[in-house]
């Protein structure tokens, strides 16, 4: 019972999402480039979709920091991680390399999958490639 | 950017919110794309069917968008294959080595107000700054 209820949360979470993401038109890799290139005609539509999400989670989080357990779950995976170390730094560099040539992330790109084929799955591909690459090396600190 | 741009970003990105808040409370768990996709692939069967759904959701809510405002933006289908792939290389690569993307760290991370997320957030922007310039401006490839 509770798993058909969580996995019910599950698709209604990623349709809001991916709704979200097209109503923005963060779906749309040339706004997120317009984003990132500064020394062209910026765009700050990203801007304002961070100003969008951000107090609403908040809230969330906030009201969360109260309660013993999620309504359908047992407990709260949260990471809990604060040191900073060179792998979340490195990473999040070499994801901004990538994000910053195609205008990609992982959202965007897997809600392409509703209005084109060729883009996204030459990209998921390869992206799916990499973590893997990753996992099988796992640089160490 | 019109003021209409202006209002679809703040709602789109509030529902983007919404989507964060309602797995979060209900589940239990933080709405980190990079993370769901991994862990939708490699994760026991128990674990992967709400992750499969969420990715589902996610392409359905995007489409449901498309019937209700179909043609919205010229849609580039055409960045060459080379290209793409050496940017999903990268993303895929770095979001696990990051521990997160622009949802786990962007949105869900600042949100809990997480060094590391705002740390990582900062640097992927940064990174993205960076090479956009050398794509669009140094190299001159059309993005």
């Amino acid at each position: 019972m509770n798993d058909t209820l969580r996995n019910t949360v599950s698709v209604i979470a990623g349709m809001l999402f991916g709704f979200g993401l097209a109503l923005s038109e963060m779906i749309n890799p040339r706004r997120v480039l317009g984003f990132l290139d500064v020394l062209g005609n910026w765009d700050p539509t990203l801007l304002f979709v961070m100003i969008g999400a951000i107090p609403v989670s908040s809230i969330a989080y906030l009201i969360v920091r109260r309660s013993q357990k999620p309504w359908l779950a047992e407990s709260f995976q949260i990471p809990h991680r604060t040191d900073i170390d060179r792998r979340l730094v490195a990473g999040a560099a070499i994801f901004g390399i990538g994000w910053g040539i195609a205008g990609y992330c992982p959202g965007p790109v897997i809600a392409m999958f509703s209005l084109q084929w060729r883009e996204p799955v030459i990209f998921v591909a390869a992206m799916l490639l990499g973590s893997l690459i990753y996992r099988r090396i796992q640089v160490q600190d | 950017m019109t003021s209409q741009d202006m209002a679809f970003a703040l709602a789109g990105g509030a529902l983007i919110g919404c989507a964060a808040g309602i797995l979060l409370w209900f589940n239990g768990r933080i709405a980190g794309i990079s993370g769901i996709l991994n862990a939708a692939l490699e994760a026991s069967a128990h674990e992967r069917s709400w992750r499969m759904l969420f990715l589902l959701g996610l392409i359905f809510g995007a489409f449901t968008y498309s019937l209700v405002n179909p043609g919205d933006f010229a849609l580039r289908t055409d960045l060459g294959s080379p290209v793409l792939a050496v940017a999903g290389f990268f993303v895929g690569f770095g979001t696990r080595m990051g521990g997160g993307c622009t949802s786990g760290h962007g949105v869900c991370g600042i949100s809990r107000l997480s060094a590391r997320s705002m740390i990582a957030t900062v640097t992927f922007i940064a990174a993205g700054i960076v090479t956009t310039a050398i794509v669009r401006h140094v190299l001159g490839l059309p993005t």
